[in-house]
């Protein structure tokens, strides 16, 4: 166990590697509730957070659940979050839990002239992730509805296991699965019971670490990682959740000066050929000569090999580009790939 | 949690098994459930020598990286090649088929720094509630 953002969470149960592969051939089951949860309700509330995020409200549907960031006015992020669609009045938000009350306070603070409430509801609101190939199949005798028609980055409110859930198809891993919300204090009953009903798939409680290497093998970014308030989301390759083209948002004019510009670095994903584990701050060179850093890395479980996103000046950024990591004084060669580093699962319409 | 007998310990979690002026090195089985599925062993060149409280190699794990010390000065005899292909032995077996080194003992004496058995499992219990 580690303290992590003011909770005691499991960084792995069995070990890191096996409870990834059992997410990639199986099926896992992690306690997320540490994520923080933000609604938003009231006649201005689609107003009021299209003022604050990048991507654009405008094409959301009840149900529907939409990424995007929020940026500062010079550009950097205030965090990346999910928007969840309830009604056009009402909408909930899963942020970091690192920045809930960062997040919280930004969101308040932006919402002078706008009719909407803000509630911080993440302290009476657990969240479970199932993820996994067998994620649907496991959980639908516990689901009040067919679970088959949630599509990907959809979801509804139902009952699991006979607790009110909000059930989201969503995830951090690469695989279909899901992400339930539920009343703190009904979670537990209905993680026992996932757990007991788990063992026919081969299910596993997963920890942070394995967490960590899922997201990575999928180059999914990291807060305090990839991105931060010093970070534009266009270097960090989240330009398309930033929507240009809508009347306004905090950081549009940073982010559009930045666009023409062209950001100056810009994040890569890196796959070793030799031995080696790339590791947060580790130098990336070409050719021996400082080009960039490390922002995550990680032993790939499911490639066998090191792998790591990292921020590398724009003119070493095409695909294939041969770079080497700074490992104990040794340069470690790897290329340049396109994330994800392993295919995608996510159930597809 | 295991702690043979017949072995001395480093505060680092090294063991260190003795037989005449050799020895044998690994890591504990409290340092291999610290560290998780290791990846890689770095190891020394043989004939290369090794000083007390040094690294001689490194251990990486999915989660981190870690340097190996050497329980006493002296020299590598012999590495154990085979966890180039099996690191996860270190995990597995961390006072059999993970073996990391053997060595040449220069000075018997520089022993009187390592921990005897008991005193290594106390560190190991004051680390884990610490």
């Amino acid at each position: 166990m580690v303290p992590f953002a003011g909770w005691n969470m499991p960084i792995q149960y069995r070990g890191v590697i096996e409870e990834h592969l059992c997410v990639r051939e199986r099926v896992g089951i992690f306690d997320v509730s540490h994520m923080g949860e933000i609604e938003i309700r009231g006649k201005d509330a689609a107003l009021f957070l299209q003022s604050l995020i990048t991507n654009d409200l405008e094409k959301m549907t009840d149900g529907s659940i939409l990424y995007t960031l929020m940026c500062y006015e010079h550009g950097g992020v205030v965090d990346d979050l999910l928007v969840h669609r309830f009604s056009p009045d009402h909408y909930l938000l899963c942020v970091n839990a690192s920045n809930q009350d960062k997040d919280y306070e930004w969101i308040q603070n932006h919402s002078g002239p706008f009719q909407a409430e803000v509630e911080n509801t993440g302290p009476r609101t657990a969240q479970l992730a199932v993820q996994g190939p067998h994620a649907e199949i496991l959980l639908q005798p516990m689901a009040d509805s067919f679970l088959g028609d949630i599509q990907y980055y959809h979801f509804r409110k139902g009952k699991i296991h006979n607790v009110d859930a909000l059930i989201a198809r969503t995830g951090y891993t690469g695989e279909d699965g899901f992400e339930l919300y539920l009343p703190a204090e009904e979670a537990e009953s209905v993680f026992r019971e996932i757990i007991k009903r788990g063992g026919p798939y081969g299910l596993q409680p997963i920890g942070l670490g394995a967490r960590d290497t899922l997201r990575l093998e999928m180059g999914y970014s990291l807060y305090g990682h990839e991105i931060d308030e010093n970070t534009s989301p266009l270097e960090a390759g989240l330009g398309w959740v930033v929507k240009l083209g809508k009347e306004r948002f905090v950081g549009k004019e940073a982010l559009a000066k930045q666009k023409a510009q062209g950001p100056a670095r810009k994040i890569v994903g890196i796959k070793l050929w030799e031995r080696g584990v790339p590791r947060s701050h580790y130098s990336v060179t070409q050719k021996g000569s400082p080009v960039g850093e490390v922002t995550s890395g990680t032993y790939s479980p499911s490639l066998n090999t090191g792998i790591g996103l990292c921020y590398v000046s724009r003119e070493h950024s095409a695909l294939g580009t041969r770079l080497e990591v700074r490992i104990r004084n040794q340069g470690i060669p790897g290329e340049v790939v396109k994330p994800p580093f392993v295919p995608s699962n996510v159930k597809k319409d | 949690m295991e702690v043979p007998k017949d072995l001395l310990f480093t505060l680092e979690h090294e063991w260190l098994r003795v037989q005449g002026n050799k020895g044998v090195v690994g890591i504990t089985e409290f340092a291999q459930d610290q560290l998780g599925d290791i990846v890689f062993v770095e190891l020394p060149q043989v004939g290369s020598p090794i000083k007390q409280e040094n690294a001689f190699g490194v251990v990486e794990s999915v989660k981190t990286v870690s340097d190996l010390y050497a329980p006493v000065d002296g020299k590598v005899t012999a590495t154990n090649k085979d966890l180039e292909t099996n690191p996860d032995w270190v995990n597995s077996e961390p006072y059999g088929k993970g073996w990391i080194i053997e060595i040449e003992i220069d000075d018997p004496k520089k022993l009187d720094h390592l921990l005897a058995p008991g005193k290594y499992l106390e560190q190991c219990q004051k680390e884990q509630h610490g």
